[in-house]
This record gives structure tokens, C-alpha cells and sequence, in this order.
């Protein structure tokens, strides 16, 4: 007997294969090999995920409660599998052509791309698809239930194994189905693994099968005697639930979310649906075959008040076939998880771009495009969703009780879902039809489903058994399984009868009353004559149809006004009966000409052409001509944004040659001061020494005067030389700091006793040695020779009777700022831009200095990560001294 | 694009009568339309079987399920059938298609 | 007579050396340091020579010198051009404007006494 342990060791290496078989699809697909992925029979086979654990366990179920009545549920998609080539052929071109992702897009993008329905279209989908993952979560919990029961260790709970299942399937269906971003790109891991699900699943349920008519029965014969020996031996089918059940499974395969998927948006090709519409029947009848015989063995076999839904799993056990058993048990997790996958992934698109998507967006309005976030946020949002869509399916089983059979919760699944049929079928079929009518259709079938069957269903907790039995406030004829007093229907018929026929009467009645607008007239034509629109026109519609999408064609073109105008003239020529004038000849080659002095001659004929002659125009044409036009429009302007970029460079070049010019001009006027400021000292040297040399009977005191002003003019030469050193180092970025901490105070005690030494002290410096006690880590040579610099520039060029000189020191911001305002008559504004260049000399200048003082000092600062600058507004020259109070490496 | 399964060559309005092929082509697609409500008259018919609870001169259950069977086969089939077809009109409208495109 | 000279030049070490070898060659040495009013101080002073400096405060040599060649009395007046710049555009700037003699610093004082009284002849003997 296989253990608990087993069990789940099997369910992890089951999934562990799944994983490895979407992984190498993908691959494949990525690296453009195997057709094979989109070949019909993958198709054929992803379509069976419709077979669910319901299939799997509860037709076996529903056969032994009611015999026969469990094949409406694949006779239905069979017949609207053989219809496919005027129902199934148009979903799937809408779809394609549209490129919808869900069928809350498709209904959306029918009526109008309203927002509104496709929220509706998700709600509905999401409480109807409830119901459905309870009956996985229910089947996968019970089929561990009887494991458990044989299993000695015992540790089995039900109620958690539930929470864990529903967890571990969210888990897996969150790392499944949200891997791509893109709903509309095909998921080929996903349909592979699914394909490969729907052959484990049938080979299970063909096996049990086969064993219980081979196997324990004893052939084919035999095996029909003992049905018809059996309690369930006799034909007897309700009439009203054989047929409400079969519209019911057609409508619910139609409209079901992950049917949808898998059907329209994961179609590669429209071709697949001509193999699948008898391959997948084949499929359902297979799956059907052995269903009644192992529900009558079982029945035989098995004691009394057994679930006849394990049966496909109790009977193998019972006649000790545990690796039969253990087959059937991945059959039916497999159906299960395929299931859970699909739907997770339909539905978590659905939210996202219907209800978290238009909320995330409008409130990132005024940002203005929208970044890159946005992927993170649609994953996130399908990953939160699909935890959230497991959570409502577990909270519906614990408020169910997990006691239903699972046929019961699934017909209450397909009845919710199929409320969108009026507004799918009418869409797809009637030009009519509005999206008031959908709107008001969808939501009268949706509440009459919740009301009559979904609270009914869900026990006492949401609905009391007095509404039940009178009817809210008593009023009798609103009892949810008996409206308007009509009783003794079954529940499901009843539901089914009432919430359909109100849907689409109200659909009806709604589209007639209601006009629509342009876009939801033109998205009509576009999915009612999908086939001409989008390859081919034969007989299908009549000429007033090629009228009106020419009317539609032309407003768009022209405008509602001229258009109308137009057509009115063209109608009243040719005698006018209807509105709209006949296609004829003389009348197209007007309106081709009206048109191509809006769009062009070339795409006036095309679209013409399209919409008359063989081939007509898509959406798709229409906006691929539309985005042509957009492009060659982008394209231009990205020529005059290239153009724009052109100019840019050359004013930049232009900028940057006379950068350079003016850089060759500082060059040479730099070198040409230097020169003078050399040549200057020199010839005063030259002049003196030659006239001591060749000067006879020179007195002693003008001996000694000349060779003092060749002595004071050498070391002006050797200053000047200092300068033009310091400063080249300074500019070339080669200088090394030499670190060092102190105070400011006594930075500036050094500098002023140095700048004021061996002259007049005629300056008096003026400091609040209190604000200078500012610790600083810096050059502090290099900080001192800047405040030397400034002194003695004060003290050179303060033109004050009693020149005074004040420096203050303050802490700004992280910096340390330091004044140095004398009150002379300062700079001139004219020259201030120039005092910090090379050689700048304001006005008459006979102290000696070379203009270098404050081109050096600029340098320092820079190197300091500080810097100078003229402070204007002090009333005198003043200069301000910027240090980061922590040097950090500026030099570098 | 995808094939096309009607196509008309562009330019000609269609003519009183159609060619051979094509009038086949048209019926063809008729029975297709058709055979989902042939299938439906089939399903329904059982409605009409006695279905007695306690007699015994209702119909066994095997021959239910042998007449629900042998009609779902049925259907399979002449989907299939119709299938085969319709691959045949395709493949040949696909080279009528190409033809017409050099034409235009 | 009493040959006088204006000396316009800023650097007075400069000047101080001018002025010590034209008196011991007995010029009437007169210095001016600025460039603003050069013009006036020369056609106040109305020198027999101008000795000019061309980087001088306010206004530089060379426009002094456009300047005075400007005015009538002052085509004749023999004008020696010291330069520290030394480049050859300057030159060619003196030239135009009308220099007499241009020399750049440093010049050996011979060569500048040599100058002068060239100068000097030129002027007296026309």
C-alpha cells in the first residue's frame, strides 16, 4: 500500500516533469525548432483541459447517482466542435485578428474596448471560476483521503491537507503561468505540458477502464449485462437537465476563461480547428467510454455509502491493483493541475489588465509615460491574483463543506460562466448588439446566478434558510429556487433557464433601445463580417453591409458630416430607396476618388478594394496604414530631431573651436606677458650693471643704490619665476597636497604676521578670533598662502586713508567661509571678472606683483575643494574663502 | 495572412452560376452548418424514450449507451470527413490565391 | 642749447636708468609714468625726442603714438619705441603707427645712446 509519503513524492516528481517538459518546449520553441509544438494534436490535446478532476472523478460519480446524464457534459462541446466551421472559425479569426487575451478582452474590445465590461466579464469569471478550482481542491483532497485511510502512519487532516493543497497548487500555478509577461505571446511550455497532462489523464482513465471491463468483469458482453443488471440499468434521464445540460456544457465550453486560452489565444493556426473538431471528440468519447462501467462496478464492489466519486481510485484499490490506483490518482492530480494552470493563467491576465492595470495607471497619472515599472507590476499583480483566485476557491469549499458531489459544484461553475454567451454570441453575430445590452444582460444573468444558485449553493452562512424557504421578506415568489411562484424544477434548470432567457432578453431589449457609439459600430463590423474583413467575401453578406462598412470606412476618412453627405448625394442619384446608395461601379471609383484626396490615391484603392473586391480590410490593415503613416510622420521628425542634433554638434564644434582659439590666444598672450613680465626685471638688471661696469666715477652711494635695484629686481625675477612654477604645477593637476590639521585661527595668525612682516604696518587687520577656533584637515601651507596673498593684496592695493582690513569666519552648510572685506574703494565691476586670470592688474600697479597672486590662489582653492571668489556689496574689495570643513580628496 | 477558405478572384462579381467546384465547395459547407443541428436531433431523440423509475419496459441502459455512442461516432466521423475536405478546398484556394496575387 | 627728452615709461628702475645715461649725454631728461595723459604731457613738454614705453597703465604705447602722429606739429617728432614684448607684430604695429626707432628690452645701453642720437641727427639735420 503506498504511503502518504509516496504519494506526495509522486505529486512532486509529477510536477517536477511538468516543469522539465514546458522548460524544454520553450526551448525548442525559443530556438525556433519543433513544429511539432504547433501541430493540431497539441492543439487537439491542450483543448482537453476541459476534462478537469470533475471529469476524472465525478462523471464516474454522476454516472452511479443518475446513470447517463454525465455525457451532456462532453456531448455539448462535441456539438459545438462540429459546428466549428461557422461558430468556432469565427472566434478564433476574431481573436486572432483582434489579438485579444482574454474573453474579457474580446467582449471588451467588441463593445467599443469599454473598460466597464471587461471588469464585469473578470468579476463574473473569477466567481464563477471559484466554484470550479473548490472542485480541484475538493477532488485532490478527497482522492488523498483514501490513501490516508489505508495508510497505518495516520497523520492525515483533512482540513489542512486542503489549505496546503490549495497553497501548493497556487505555488504552482503562480511559477507556471506567470513565467512570460506577454498574454498574447504563445505559451509553449504551457500547452506542451498541458498536451502531455490530457494523454496522462486519458491513459489513466483508460486503464481503469480496461481493467474493470477486462479486468473484473470479464469482456465487453458481460460487462453489459451487469449494467443493465445494475440499479442505474435503466434508461432515466430528467428531459429538462439532459438538454438544459447540454446547452449548458456548449455555452460553458464556449465562454470558459482557460477554454478560451486555449482555444483562441494560444491558436497558432485557424487550421488546427479542422483536425480538432473531430480529433477532440474523439477525445471526449474516449474519456467517456469506461465511465459507466466502472461506476456500476464500483457500485457492485464497493459497500455501501462509499463516494461513488473515487471510484476510478476505490476499485483499483479494492482488488489490490495499488499501481493502478496510483495511475489513476496522477490522472486525476493531473486533470486537476492542468486545470488550475490554465485558468490561473486566464484569470490572472484578466486582472491584471482589466482591474489592476487601469488603477495602477490613473494613479501614476502626471508622470507622464510610463516607465518600466510596469512589468514588475503586471507580474506582480497576475501572481497576487492567481493567490488570491486559490484563496476565494478554498473559502468556497470550507463554506460549501466540501460535501457536494463534484458534478453538483461544477454545473454551478458553468452556469455562472455562461452568462456571457448573449453577449459573446450576440458580438459575434448581430451588429446590433451594444454594450448597454451587454452590460445590462451580463449583469441581470450574473445576479439572478448568484442569487438562484451560487448562495443557495453555499450553505447557510451567506443565505438563511428562511429566504430559502419564503422568499426574501417573505415574498413568495422571489424564493431563489422557485422565481415567480414556477416550482418543482430542478435547482440547475431552473437557474439555467432563468438567468439565460432574463440575460438575453435584457441584452436584447437593451441593444435595440441603446444607440452605440462609433468605435463599438465599427469594432461590430469588424468581428460580424470578420471573414471578409480579414481574407475573403463570398455571398456571406449582401451589399448594404459593404455599404454601411464603406459609410463607416468613409467617416473615418473624411468625418461623420461630409461622409453622411456624401452618401446621401450618392444614394438620392440612384433613385434612393434606402439611405445607403448600392456598390455600384460609378459609385465606388467617387468614393475613391472623395477618399484619396484625404488618405492618397494607392490607399484609397486598397481600402476599396479590400472592403469590395476579394480580399477587404482588416483593423489590423486599417491601423497598419494608420501606423504607417504614424511612422513616416515619427520619421520625419526624427529627421529633424537628427537635424536639430546637427546643428547642436556644429554650434558645439563651433563653441569648441573658439574655445580653442581663444585658449591659443590666452597662449600666446600669456607667453607674450610672461615675456614682458621677464623681460621687464631684466632690463633694469642690464641697464644698471652696465652702467656700473662701463660708468667711471660712480660715488659709492649710487654704487650701492644701482646694485640694490639690480638685488631687488633679481629677486622679483626669482618671485616671478616662483609664481610661474607654482602656478604650472597648480594647473596641470600635479600638486601634492600636504595634509595636515590645525585651527583656522591659527592659519590665519601665521598668515597675517607673514603677509604684514618687514613692511609699514599700515594695515590693521581686524578678526573675531572666537569664530576662528574652526579645526580644519587641509593644506594648511597652501590655505596660508592664499590668506598671505590676500593680505598683502589689501595691503598693496587698499586705497583708504587707514586702511582696514576684516576677516570673519563662519560655518555654512559643512563649509567654512571666510571674508576678507577691506575698506577701500575696490574692485570695478568691469574688472572683476578678470582678477582671477593670469597677469590681471588692476589699475596702476607699482608694487611689483606680476597679476599671478590670485590666478594661484584660485588654483589652490580648486585643489582644496574650496574656492574664491570676489565678493561684490562689502563696500570695499572684498574676497570670500570657501573650504569644505572635511577635505575629501578634491585634489584627485 | 491565413489561408483562405473562399476565395473570389478579385475584380469579378460573382456569375449566375457558379463552376462545378465551387457550387460543391458552397453545398459543403452547408452540411457543415447543418450537422451540429442533425447532431442535436440526435441527442434530443432519447427525450422521447420512456424513462420509467420503477418499470421494466424502459430502455436498458446499454442500448442507451450503444445509441449515444454510435452517434457521437457518427458526428466524429462526418466531422472528420468534412475536416478532410475542407483541407482540400483550402489547398486549393491557397493556389488560386497565389495565382490571383500575381494576376493583380 | 639744451636737447630735452620725454621719457614716458611705468617701471621706474627702468626710467632711473634712461635718465642716468641721457644727462651724462646732456639731455633734458623729463619722465612721465602714465599712459592716460601721455598725449598732453608731450605736446605740453614739445620734446626733441620720446622715448615710449609700450605696456604702460591706461593706455598703451601704441595708441599713444596713433594718437600723436595724429596731430600736425607732432609728424616730425622722433619717437623711440621700448618694448618688453620683443615680438615681431609689434613691430610691425610700431611701424604702422609711425615709430621713429623701435627697440625691446632689455637693450645694452650702448645700442639705446647709439639710438637716440641717431635719432637726434636725423631730426636736426631735416
Amino acid at each position: 500500500m503506498a504511503t502518504l509519503n509516496v504519494l506526495i513524492l509522486v505529486c512532486l516528481g509529477y510536477v517536477v516533469l511538468l516543469f522539465g517538459v514546458a522548460f524544454a518546449a520553450d526551448r525548442i520553441a525559443a530556438a525556433g525548432r519543433g513544429a511539432w509544438l504547433r501541430s493540431p494534436l497539441i492543439y487537439t490535446l491542450s483543448l482537453s483541459i476541459y476534462c478537469t478532476a470533475w471529469t476524472f472523478y465525478g462523471a464516474v460519480g454522476n454516472a452511479a447517482r443518475s446513470g447517463l446524464e454525465f455525457v451532456t457534459i462532453y456531448l455539448g462541446p462535441t456539438l459545438v466542435m462540429i459546428s466549428w466551421w461557422w461558430g468556432l472559425r469565427k472566434l478564433v479569426r476574431v481573436g486572432r485578428s483582434q489579438r485579444v487575451t482574454s474573453i474579457a478582452d474580446l467582449i471588451s474590445s467588441r463593445y467599443g474596448k469599454s473598460n466597464t465590461l471587461a471588469i464585469c466579464v473578470t468579476i463574473l469569471a473569477v466567481l464563477g471560476g471559484t466554484p470550479y478550482i473548490a472542485l480541484q481542491l475538493q477532488s485532490i483532497t478527497l482522492s488523498f483521503s483514501i490513501f490516508a485511510e489505508a495508510d497505518p502512519s495516520g497523520f492525515y487532516r483533512e482540513g489542512s491537507s486542503v489549505f496546503w493543497v490549495a497553497a501548493g497548487l497556487a505555488v504552482f500555478a503562480i511559477l507556471f503561468g506567470t513565467r512570460n509577461l506577454d498574454a498574447n505571446e504563445r505559451h509553449h511550455g504551457v500547452v506542451t505540458a498541458i498536451a502531455l497532462e490530457s494523454v496522462v489523464k486519458l491513459f489513466a482513465l483508460l486503464a481503469v477502464g480496461i481493467f474493470v471491463v477486462w479486468g473484473i468483469a470479464g469482456g465487453v458482453a458481460p460487462m453489459m449485462d451487469r449494467i443493465d443488471a445494475s440499479e442505474i440499468g435503466q434508461w432515466n434521464v430528467n428531459a429538462g437537465r439532459w438538454t438544459t445540460l447540454i446547452f449548458l456544457s456548449a455555452a460553458a465550453f464556449i465562454c470558459l476563461p482557460r477554454m478560451f486560452q486555449v482555444m483562441v489565444v494560444e491558436n497558432a493556426d485557424e487550421g488546427h480547428l479542422r483536425t480538432a473538431a473531430w480529433a477532440f471528440p474523439l477525445y471526449l468519447l474516449l474519456i467517456s467510454l469506461f465511465v459507466v462501467p466502472i461506476a456500476v462496478v464500483g457500485l457492485d464492489l464497493m459497500p455501501e455509502g462509499s463516494n461513488p466519486d473515487l471510484f476510478v481510485l476505490t476499485v483499483p484499490l479494492s482488488q489490490g491493483n495499488d499501481w493502478l490506483a496510483m495511475l489513476s490518482f496522477i490522472g486525476g492530480f493531473s486533470s486537476a493541475t492542468s486545470m488550475v494552470i490554465v485558468t490561473a493563467m486566464a484569470l490572472s491576465t484578466m486582472v491584471s489588465n482589466h482591474l489592476v492595470m487601469p488603477i495602477w495607471l490613473s494613479t501614476q497619472e502626471g508622470s507622464g509615460s510610463v516607465s518600466g515599472d510596469v512589468r514588475n507590476v503586471v507580474l506582480m499583480a497576475r501572481r497576487v491574483s492567481i493567490a488570491v483566485i486559490m484563496a476565494l476557491g478554498f473559502f468556497y469549499y470550507r463554506l460549501s463543506g466540501g460535501g457536494a458531489a463534484l458534478t453538483s459544484i461544477g454545473l454551478v461553475a458553468f452556469a455562472g460562466i455562461s452568462q456571457i454567451l448573449p453577449a459573446l454570441v450576440g458580438g459575434l453575430f448581430w451588429r446590433g448588439a451594444t454594450r448597454t445590452g451587454a452590460l445590462v444582460g451580463l449583469t441581470v444573468g450574473f445576479l439572478l446566478w448568484i442569487y438562484t444558485l451560487l448562495l443557495p449553493g453555499m450553505g447557510g452562512a451567506l443565505m438563511p434558510d428562511s429566504v430559502l424557504q419564503n422568499g426574501p421578506f417573505g415574498w413568495g415568489w422571489l424564493r431563489p429556487q422557485a422565481l415567480f411562484g414556477i416550482e418543482g424544477m430542478d435547482p440547475m434548470v431552473h437557474t439555467v433557464m432563468w438567468s439565460l432567457s432574463l440575460n438575453t432578453v435584457a441584452f436584447c431589449v437593451a441593444s435595440l433601445l441603446s444607440f452605440p457609439s462609433p468605435l463599438e459600430r465599427l469594432q461590430g463590423a469588424q468581428f460580424v463580417n470578420v471573414f471578409d474583413h480579414s481574407v475573403a467575401l463570398r455571398g456571406w453578406t449582401g451589399s448594404v453591409a459593404q455599404s454601411e462598412d464603406l459609410m463607416i470606412m468613409t467617416q473615418r476618412i473624411l468625418g461623420a458630416g461630409p461622409a453622411q453627405e456624401f452618401f446621401q448625394a450618392e444614394a438620392e442619384q440612384q433613385g434612393g430607396r434606402s439611405s445607403l446608395p448600392e456598390p455600384t461601379p460609378a459609385f465606388l471609383e467617387r468614393l475613391e476618388r472623395e477618399l484619396s484626396g484625404s488618405v492618397g490615391a494607392a490607399t484609397a484603392h486598397a481600402m476599396i478594394g479590400q472592403i469590395v473586391g476579394g480580399s477587404s480590410v482588416s483593423v489590423e490593415d486599417l491601423l497598419a496604414v494608420a501606423d504607417e503613416s504614424a511612422q513616416m510622420l515619427e520619421y520625419s521628425s526624427q529627421l529633424e530631431v537628427k537635424s536639430a542634433e546637427l546643428s547642436r554638434t556644429a554650434r558645439q564644434l563651433r563653441e569648441a573651436n573658439t574655445k580653442l582659439t581663444q585658449i591659443s590666444e590666452q597662449k600666446d598672450s600669456f607667453l607674450s606677458q610672461v615675456s614682458h613680465e621677464l623681460r621687464t626685471p631684466m632690463t633694469s638688471i642690464r641697464a644698471f650693471s652696465e652702467i656700473m661696469r662701463d660708468t667711471d666715477g660712480l660715488s659709492s652711494e649710487e654704487q650701492t643704490r644701482y646694485a640694490a635695484i639690480i638685488h631687488d629686481e633679481a629677486l622679483r625675477l626669482t618671485r616671478l619665476l616662483d609664481d610661474l612654477l607654482d602656478l604650472s604645477v597648480l594647473e596641470s593637476g600635479r600638486v601634492s597636497l600636504n595634509m595636515g590639521g590645525d585651527t583656522l585661527r591659527s592659519v590665519l595668525d601665521r598668515a597675517v604676521s607673514s603677509a604684514l612682516a618687514g613692511t609699514s604696518q599700515t594695515l590693521t587687520v581686524r578678526r573675531s578670533k572666537a569664530s576662528e577656533r574652526i579645526p580644519l584637515r587641509t593644506d594648511l601651507d597652501r590655505l596660508g598662502q592664499v590668506f598671505i596673498n590676500l593680505i598683502s593684496n589689501a595691503q598693496k592695493y587698499c586705497d583708504a586713508d587707514d586702511p582696514v582690513l576684516t576677516i570673519s569666519a563662519h560655518d555654512v552648510g559643512g563649509q567654512v567661509v571666510i571674508d576678507f572685506a577691506d575698506n577701500g574703494s575696490g574692485i570695478p565691476p568691469e574688472a572683476r571678472s578678470m582678477v582671477f586670470e593670469k597677469f590681471a592688474r588692476v589699475g596702476v600697479d607699482k608694487a611689483g606683483g606680476a597679476g599671478l597672486g590670485l590666478a594661484i590662489c584660485r588654483e589652490i582653492m580648486q585643489r582644496l575643494g574650496g574656492e574664491i571668489s570676489y565678493l561684490p556689496g562689502q563696500g570695499g574689495g572684498a574676497f570670500r574663502v570657501r573650504l569644505p570643513l572635511a577635505y575629501q580628496q578634491a585634489a584627485q | 495572412m491565413s489561408p483562405d477558405e473562399d476565395h473570389q478572384p478579385s475584380g469579378a462579381r460573382p456569375s449566375l452560376f457558379l463552376e462545378r467546384q465551387s457550387y460543391r465547395r458552397r453545398r459543403l459547407t452547408d452540411a457543415a452548418r447543418l450537422l451540429p443541428f442533425l447532431g442535436a436531433a440526435l441527442l434530443a431523440l432519447p427525450l422521447l424514450w420512456p424513462g420509467g423509475q420503477d418499470t421494466q419496459d424502459g430502455v436498458p441502459l446499454s442500448s442507451a449507451i450503444f445509441y449515444i455512442f454510435t452517434c457521437w461516432a457518427a458526428m466524429i466521423v462526418a466531422s472528420l470527413i468534412f475536416g478532410i475536405a475542407a483541407r482540400r478546398m483550402v489547398a486549393r484556394d491557397d493556389s488560386e490565391a497565389e495565382s490571383d496575387r500575381w494576376q493583380r | 642749447m639744451s636737447r630735452r627728452v620725454l621719457l614716458i615709461e611705468d617701471e621706474p628702475n627702468i626710467a632711473e636708468a634712461i635718465r642716468f645715461l641721457l644727462t651724462r649725454e646732456g639731455w633734458q631728461v623729463d619722465t612721465h609714468a602714465d599712459g592716460t595723459d601721455a598725449v598732453q604731457v608731450i605736446q605740453g613738454a614739445n620734446p626733441d625726442l620720446v622715448i615710449l614705453d609700450v605696456m604702460l597703465p591706461g593706455k598703451s604705447g601704441m595708441e599713444i603714438l596713433r594718437d600723436l602722429r595724429e596731430l600736425e606739429d607732432m609728424q616730425g617728432l622722433p619717437v623711440l619705441m621700448l618694448t618688453a614684448r620683443g615680438q615681431s607684430r609689434d613691430r610691425e604695429m610700431a611701424e604702422n603707427a609711425g615709430v621713429s626707432r623701435f627697440m625691446t628690452k632689455p637693450f645694452s645701453n650702448t645700442e639705446m645712446l647709439t639710438a637716440v642720437r641717431d635719432l637726434h641727427a636725423q631730426a636736426t639735420q631735416s
